[in-house]
C-alpha cells in the first residue's frame, strides 16, 4: 500500500517538474477584470508578429485596484494593464513604474469606453437618465469603489452627470449620497458584479460598456441604456519598471497601439484610441459626454472621494444595502 | 554478566538522548516557522480598530455568530439523529451511508458551494432560489459542518452498555424517557463537542459561502468575506483587526462550551 | 416501531437532499451532453496547468506534514515535550482558523513590506505551498498521539534494553503499531490539501497557468459564464474527493456502524 502511494506521488511530481525549463521569454500581464478575452485574442495575434515570435504569457485577471495593490505587495509583473490611470500612478509613486510611461502620443491609454446602465431585457423599469435611478424602490447594483476601477468610472460618471444637469457640486454630492442608498451589493470587480446582476438581483447594473457588451455576446438576457450624460473611459496600460524583459514588453505595448490590436479591441467591445479601427463599429457618441478632467482630474477626485479615511464615498459605502 | 547487561542498557540511553531532541527541535522550528510566525505578523499588523466597529464589519459579526450557533444547534439535532441510524438502525446500504457522511470532509469547499448553487441557485431545476439569501449561507454551512456531531456521537453511542436502557424498559420506562434519561445525558457531552466543533468551523467557512451569498454586506456578508474584501480593499490592517476579533470571540464560545461540556461531566469525574 | 422509521427516514432523508441531490445533480448536468465536452473542457491548457498546480501544492504539503506529523506525535506522546498542552493547542490552530485569515496571515508576513517579505515568495507558488502545509498540518499529528498514547513504552522500552538504536527501535516496533494511523492522517492530510481555497485565494496571484490552483480555476470559470468549464473541473475535484473518501472508508478505525 505504501509502496503504491510513493510511486503514485512520484508520478505526479514528475509531470511538475518536467515543465520547468520553457525556452523563450516569458511576459507577465496583470490585468483588470474584464479584457481577459481580449487580451486573450492580443497575445495570440502579438505571437504571429516577428516582435512577439517566441514570447509565451503568463496573465492574471481581476478587480483594478486589487491588482494594482498586488503588485505593490509583490506580484511580479512584466505589463500593467488597469481600468483608471491612478492604479498606475500608485504604482509610480513605488517606483514599481517609470515616471514617464504616459508621454507618448496616447497619454498610456489603450482603450476607451464609457459608464452605461445594464438592464434586463425591454428596460422594465424604463430607465434613462441618471435621476431615474432614484425612483423609489430602485435597486443600483455597482461594484466596490475601493477594489474596482470599474466602480469609480461609476462613481465619477453618476457626479459628472448630475453636474451636466446643472446640479452645483454640493448638490452632486448629495446625488451621490441618495444614489448609494439604492445600491444593494458591492461585488468585488466589475466581472462580479455582471454576475451578481445576472443571477437576478437588482435592476440596474453600473457598467463599462465593454461589459455589457460582453454579457450580450454572451447571450444573457439584457440590454443597455447609454445616459445622456456619461463618463469617458480611458484604460491605461504601462511596462514595470521592475520587468526582466523591458524589450519584449514594449514592443507587446507598442502592439497592442497598431490598427490590428485596436480592431481586435473593437471586436471584444472596446473603444479603440486609434480612430481608424473604430469604422465598421457602432459606438454612439453621447451629447453630454465628459471625461475626468470635467470633475477635477483623478489626483483630485482619488483624494475628494476614494481616500480610504476621508474620502466622501467611505461614507456612503457604509449606508448602502441596509 | 550484569556488568554486560548495565554496559548494554547505558549505551543506547547515550544514543536515545538525541532521538528527543531532533524530534522536539525539528518540530518546534517547523511549528513556528509554518503557523506560529505568520499569525505574528497578523497580530501585530492588525490595527485599524476602528474598521472593526464600521456598522458593516459589527453586521458581519452578528450574522457569522448568529448563523454558526444555529448551526451547531441543527447539527447537534440532524447529527444525533444520524449517528442513532448508523449505530441502532439495519438497513441495505448503511455502509455507503456512513461514507457518505465524510463526503464533506472530502469535498473542496468552492464545489460544495457549487454543487449547492446548480440545484438550489438561479438555475435551480426544482424552482428553489437560494442563491444570495441567508437560507443560502445556513445551506452552505450546514453542508460543511455535517460530519462533526456525527462522528463524536457514533463512537459514544456504539460503547453505550446496552443493559440500562434494557432494566429501565423492564421496569416500564418509555421509550422516549429512556431516551431522555439513560441515553441522552451519555452522549451529551460528545454532542457538544460535535457542536463546538460545528461552530468553530461555521464561524470560518469562506469556499462553500463566496459563490452561493453575493456578499451583500449587511444582509449576507459574513465575516471570512468582510475580511477579503477588506484587504482587497488595500486595508490589511483593517482585515487583520477584523480577524483577531472574530478568533478572540470564536475562542470565548469554544470555551464557553467547553466549560459547559465539562459541568456535564463533572459527576463522571 | 414507525419511531424508528421516522427516525431513518428523516436522516437519510436529510443526507439525500443536502448532500446527495446536489452533487448527483452536478454530475448528471455536467454530462448531460456526453463526455465530450467535458473532456474538452478540462483539457484546456489553463485547466491542465490548474490540475498540475494543484497536484504540486499536494504532493508537497502531504509528504512533509506526515514527516512532521510523525516527529511531533512521538515528541508529544513519548518525549513529554515541555509545555506539550500549548504545542497540541497550535497544531489544532488550523483547524480553528478561516482560511482567509491563514492566507491574509501569510500575506501580512511575506508580502512587500512584511517581516519575510520581497522575496517572491506570496503571489508566486511557495506561498500556495505555505499555505496548503498551514491548513493541512494537523491531521496526521491527531491521528498518530492517540495511538502511541496506547500502545504505551512497554515494547519500545523493551526493544532499548536489547540493544536497538532508537531508528531500529521506530523501524522495527514504533512505525508497526502507528502505521495505519498515519496512512488515515495522510489521506485526510491529502484530502483537505486537494480542496483548499481560501487561503490560495488570497495568497495566489491568479497567473493562469502558473498560481492558479485547480479550485481557484473553478471559480474563475464560473465567474467568466464558463458553467461547462466550471462544472467539468468541479467534477475532477468530486472524483479526487470520492476518491480519497474510499481510502478514508478502508482506513478509518473501524467503530461506529454494525
Amino acid at each position: 500500500m505504501r509502496r503504491i502511494s510513493l510511486a503514485l506521488l512520484v508520478a505526479l511530481l514528475l509531470p511538475a517538474l518536467a515543465t520547468g525549463a520553457s525556452k523563450g521569454t516569458r511576459l507577465t500581464l496583470v490585468a483588470y477584470s474584464t479584457p481577459k478575452d481580449a487580451y486573450g485574442q492580443l497575445i495570440s495575434a502579438f505571437r504571429k508578429t516577428p516582435a512577439g515570435n517566441g514570447v509565451s504569457f503568463s496573465q492574471s485577471y481581476g478587480a483594478s485596484g486589487e491588482q494594482s495593490r498586488a503588485v505593490a505587495a509583490g506580484l511580479a509583473a512584466d505589463v500593467v494593464a488597469f481600468s483608471l490611470e491612478p492604479d498606475v500612478t500608485s504604482l509610480v509613486q513605488k517606483n514599481l513604474v517609470a515616471k514617464n510611461w504616459n508621454k507618448d502620443t496616447y497619454k498610456g491609454m489603450v482603450t476607451r469606453s464609457v459608464v452605461v446602465f445594464v438592464v434586463r431585457d425591454g428596460n422594465p423599469k424604463k430607465l434613462k437618465t441618471w435621476n431615474d435611478l432614484l425612483k423609489p424602490g430602485i435597486q443600483v447594483i455597482t461594484p466596490n469603489p475601493f477594489t474596482s476601477g470599474g466602480a469609480r468610472w461609476n462613481v465619477m460618471a453618476a457626479y459628472g452627470g448630475a453636474l451636466r444637469s446643472g446640479k452645483t457640486p454640493a448638490q452632486a454630492v448629495d446625488y451621490l449620497g441618495k444614489l448609494w442608498k439604492h445600491v444593494v451589493a458591492q461585488p468585488t470587480s466589475a466581472r462580479e458584479g455582471l454576475q451578481t446582476f445576472l443571477a437576478g438581483r437588482g435592476d440596474v447594473f453600473l457598467a463599462y460598456e465593454n461589459e455589457a457588451l460582453f454579457a450580450r455576446r454572451r447571450g444573457q438576457p439584457v440590454q443597455f441604456v447609454i445616459p445622456k450624460a456619461t463618463i469617458l473611459i480611458e484604460n491605461p496600460v504601462a511596462v514595470t519598471s521592475i520587468s526582466k524583459h523591458k524589450a519584449e514588453a514594449n514592443a507587446f505595448v507598442r502592439f497592442l497601439h497598431t490598427l490590428e490590436a485596436q480592431k481586435i479591441f473593437a471586436q471584444n467591445g472596446y473603444r479603440p484610441v486609434v480612430p481608424a479601427a473604430a469604422r465598421g463599429f457602432n459606438f454612439p457618441v453621447r451629447p453630454q459626454l465628459f471625461t475626468i478632467k470635467y470633475v477635477g482630474g483623478w489626483a483630485k477626485v482619488e483624494k475628494k472621494f476614494f481616500d480610504p479615511k476621508t474620502g466622501i464615498m467611505v461614507r456612503f459605502i457604509g449606508s448602502s444595502g441596509g | 554478566m550484569a556488568a554486560n547487561a548495565e554496559a548494554l542498557s547505558a549505551a543506547p540511553a547515550a544514543r536515545r538522548s538525541l532521538a528527543p531532541g531532533l524530534s522536539i527541535g525539528l518540530s518546534t522550528v517547523y511549528l513556528s516557522v509554518i503557523v506560529l510566525l505568520p499569525l505574528a505578523a497578523l497580530g501585530w499588523k492588525a490595527h485599524g480598530w476602528g474598521a472593526v466597529s464600521t456598522p458593516q464589519a459589527t453586521a458581519a459579526l452578528k450574522l457569522t455568530l448568529g448563523l454558526s450557533l444555529v448551526v451547531a444547534l441543527v447539527n447537534a439535532v440532524a447529527g444525533t439523529a444520524i449517528a442513532w441510524t448508523l449505530v441502532r438502525d439495519r438497513f441495505a446500504g448503511q455502509g455507503l451511508v456512513n461514507a457518505l457522511v465524510d463526503l464533506p470532509f472530502a469535498l473542496p469547499t468552492i464545489v460544495a458551494g457549487l454543487t449547492l448553487l446548480a440545484l438550489y441557485g438561479p438555475k435551480s431545476p426544482v424552482g428553489i432560489n437560494a442563491a444570495f439569501t441567508r437560507w443560502g449561507l445556513l445551506l452552505a454551512l450546514l453542508f460543511v459542518t455535517l460530519p462533526f456531531v456525527v462522528r463524536t456521537v457514533q463512537p459514544v453511542l456504539f460503547e453505550l452498555d446496552r443493559e440500562l436502557e434494557d432494566a429501565a424498559a423492564s421496569l416500564g420506562a418509555g421509550r422516549f424517557t429512556t431516551f431522555l434519561r439513560i441515553i441522552f445525558p451519555s452522549i451529551l457531552p460528545a454532542v457538544l463537542s460535535g457542536a463546538a466543533l460545528a461552530f468553530a468551523r461555521a464561524v470560518g467557512e469562506f469556499g462553500a459561502v463566496v459563490l452561493m451569498s453575493g456578499n451583500l454586506p449587511f444582509k449576507t456578508e459574513v465575516v471570512s468575506v468582510y475580511v477579503f474584501g477588506r484587504l482587497e480593499s488595500g486595508d490589511s490592517g483593517g482585515a487583520a483587526a477584523a480577524s483577531v476579533v472574530i478568533l478572540l470571540t470564536s475562542f470565548g464560545v469554544l470555551l464557553a462550551i467547553g466549560a459547559l461540556r465539562r459541568w456535564v461531566t463533572r459527576h463522571d469525574r | 416501531m414507525t419511531a424508528k422509521y421516522a427516525l431513518r427516514f428523516a436522516s437519510l432523508g436529510y443526507l439525500a437532499l443536502l448532500l446527495v441531490a446536489p452533487l448527483g445533480f452536478i454530475f448528471w448536468r455536467t454530462f448531460e451532453h456526453g463526455v465530450g465536452p467535458v473532456w474538452a473542457a478540462v483539457t484546456t491548457p489553463d485547466a491542465l496547468h490548474a490540475l498540475k498546480v494543484t497536484l504540486v501544492l499536494t504532493a508537497i504539503a502531504v509528504p512533509a506534514n506526515t514527516i512532521f506529523g510523525v516527529l511531533c506525535a512521538l515528541a508529544i506522546v513519548r518525549h513529554r515535550y515541555p509545555g506539550s498542552g500549548i504545542v497540541n493547542a497550535v497544531v489544532d490552530l488550523p483547524l480553528a482558523l478561516s482560511p482567509v485569515v491563514v492566507g491574509l496571515a501569510l500575506l501580512l508576513l511575506y508580502g512587500r513590506g512584511g517581516w519575510l517579505g520581497g522575496h517572491g515568495i506570496v503571489f508566486a507558488l511557495p506561498g500556495m505551498v505555505l499555505a496548503t502545509i498551514f491548513v493541512s498540518l494537523p491531521f496526521v499529528v491527531r491521528e498518530v498521539v492517540p495511538v502511541l498514547r496506547e500502545i504505551g513504552t512497554e515494547q519500545e522500552q523493551a526493544a532499548a534494553t536489547l540493544g536497538a538504536s532508537a531508528l531500529q527501535t521506530f523501524r522495527r516496533v514504533t512505525w508497526p503499531a502507528i502505521r495505519w494511523a498515519t496512512a488515515y492522517g495522510v489521506v485526510l492530510t491529502t484530502a483537505r490539501a486537494l480542496g483548499e481555497f481560501g487561503a490560495v485565494s488570497v495568497v495566489s496571484g491568479r497567473l493562469a497557468g502558473q498560481t492558479e490552483s485547480l479550485t481557484l480555476y473553478v471559480q474563475d470559470r464560473y465567474q467568466s459564464f464558463d458553467t461547462t468549464g466550471a462544472y467539468a473541473a468541479a467534477v475532477v475535484l468530486a472524483l479526487l474527493a470520492m476518491a480519497t473518501l474510499l481510502l478514508m472508508t478502508r482506513l478509518r478505525p473501524k467503530e461506529g456502524i454494525q
